[in-house]
């Protein structure tokens, strides 16, 4: 990788003194991308050759080389795919449990104005507390357990939904509502025809706010406290000084993050292939 | 003129917006099968007098009887951008054979080979073959048209006149088009109506005119335009 960065650098050193023509100059989309790995990988080695030679205290920072072989080691003979399936297992459960909620009540909002005046007002107080200022509370409700962390996640995934779906709906265009009615669609017609397509872009963006707040959630409520988990394993490595266990955990984190937020565009894609933003090219 | 009821029949009808009267004891008759066309200048209330035949707005009095479900084309496509051509086709199609119904009613616009396709896909002229596939398949008494191809260039208009004439010929529809072209008028009614005030001002049965020119000059007239022949 190094050399071909190296290689690459001339060239475009050798256009420089031709930037009279922009076009010309637009940078090759190829060599940005890989450019733009540079400094990670670069951040990556010294932090290598430094714990390597002995520079950093392994206790504040352990070596990449050492997380990665403790990965190998947790998951092989330890607990590592076991707690990765608990934290999982509750951010499903809080998603499934906080986003059907959200959907049904922002569904419900959507529609009608008299289901608008009873739920939103409340709705809205509620959302304007940080959600996770209520941890100690709900640490009090329901004690530290399985359902004190599905309760936090599902009330992270509650009001990302909740508010995008009814934005959604009260987005579909109405010229399209009164083609409906001259088609002759019924209600439940009209809804499975229209009015939710029409809400389905709003509702995945939604979907993507709430995959991040519910994956911040978990990781609070799991730090907190907790016999499993990826979180678990965290506060555990900390009482024994493992940096790269804790390096690991928060390694895993991230990816699944990503990964999630991953499967939710792979989901927009597919689901939204008909929209102009989403369309892949010459697609159909 | 038919012993057959008409398509439409309306008598004394009143459409208020607010305390303005739009709709003012307007009446009208289309015979079943019958082309009308109808003009009249900006904000005279046809899109109105559409909208209270198709059963879209409440009127204030006055009578309408029409076929309980026309179908309708507006000036803008209106096709579910999140459908393919065939399910926009066969929206609102209690049939289980909508989709071979579709295809059927899309070749007959000129589009059968594009089922799958996108609305985005589609030029401004496709997509309004399609809504206009959209209608006839409903297999309607009575067709509701408004101002369906003026957002279309002229020759895609013609194009489209053509079709629209061959179409309504094969399904024989009684048609109430509202357009501003009178040219267009004159190509497609039997009858061409002029709308002011409320209310419908005069009527020109087409076949009775013996100079197109001529009877373009009255429309003309009509609708507030002098030029110098
Ligand atoms: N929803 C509405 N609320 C209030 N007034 C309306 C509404 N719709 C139409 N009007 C008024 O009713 C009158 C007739 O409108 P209409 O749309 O029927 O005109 P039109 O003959 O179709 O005009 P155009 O040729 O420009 O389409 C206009 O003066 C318009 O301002
Ligand atoms: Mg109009």
């Amino acid at each position: 990788m190094g050399s071909a960065l190296t290689s690459t650098l001339p060239a475009s050193a050798a256009s420089e003194p031709e930037a009279v023509v922009p076009p010309q100059h637009a940078a090759n989309p190829r060599m940005v991308a890989l450019l733009s790995w540079l400094a990670p990988v670069l951040l990556l080695l010294v932090w290598e050759a430094a714990a390597q030679l002995g520079r950093i205290p392994p206790h504040l920072l352990p070596a990449p080389s050492k997380v990665a072989r403790t990965a190998f080691h947790l998951a092989v003979h330890g607990s590592l795919l076991h707690d990765l399936g608990i934290s999982l297992l509750r951010a499903a459960a809080g998603f499934a449990i906080g986003g059907s909620i959200g959907f049904a009540l922002g569904t419900a909002v959507g529609f009608s104005r008299i289901a608008e005046a009873l739920i939103d007002r409340s709705v809205q107080m509620i959302r304007a507390i940080p959600f996770l200022a209520l941890l100690p509370l709900v640490i009090v409700w329901l004690g530290v357990g399985e359902a004190e962390k599905i309760f936090l996640v599902a009330l992270g995934v509650t009001f990302p939904i909740y508010i995008n779906t009814t934005l959604g709906i009260r987005q579909v265009d109405p010229k399209l509502l009164e083609l409906g009615r001259v088609q002759g669609l019924g209600t439940a017609a009209m809804i499975r025809r229209i009015v939710l397509p029409g809400a389905l872009p709003s509702v995945l963006t939604g979907v993507r706010y709430a995959l991040a707040t519910a994956w911040l959630a978990l990781v609070v409520a799991e730090t907190i406290g907790a016999d499993a988990g990826i979180g678990f394993l965290a506060m555990d490595a900390r009482e024994f000084l493992r940096t790269d266990v804790i390096f690991l955990t928060i390694l895993i984190y991230a990816l699944i993050g990503v990964s999630a937020d991953w499967v939710a565009r792979r989901l927009e894609r597919r689901l939204l292939a008909w929209h102009p933003n989403f369309a892949s090219p010459g697609g159909r | 003129m038919s012993a057959l009821p008409p398509a439409v029949r309306v008598v004394n009808l009143v459409r208020r917006y607010g305390g303005r009267t739009v709709l003012n004891d307007l009446n009208l008759r289309i015979e079943r099968g019958e082309f009308v066309v109808l003009l009249g200048e900006s904000g005279c209330g046809k899109t109105t007098l559409l909208r209270a035949l198709a059963g879209l707005d409440h009127v204030q009095g006055g009578r309408i009887e029409a076929p309980r479900r026309p179908a309708m084309v507006f000036q803008e496509h209106r096709l579910l951008p999140w459908d393919p051509l065939w399910r926009n086709v066969a929206l609102g199609l209690q049939a289980a054979d909508a989709r071979a119904r579709a295809e059927a009613a899309l070749a007959e616009v000129g589009l059968g080979g594009r089922l799958d396709d996108w609305p985005r896909n589609l030029s401004g002229g496709q997509a309004q073959r399609v809504a206009l596939a959209r209608a006839l398949v409903q297999k309607p008494e009575l067709l509701l048209l408004d101002e369906p191809f003026a957002a279309l260039d002229a020759l895609t208009r013609i194009r489209m006149h053509a079709l629209v004439k061959q179409l309504v010929a094969r399904h024989r529809p009684a048609v109430l088009l509202v357009t501003h072209d009178v040219d267009e008028a004159i190509a497609l009614a039997d009858r061409i109506l002029v709308m002011r005030e409320g209310a419908i001002a005069a009527g020109y049965f087409v076949s009775d005119a013996r100079d197109p020119l001529a009877l373009r000059q009255s429309l003309l007239a009509e609708l507030g335009v002098t030029t110098f022949a």
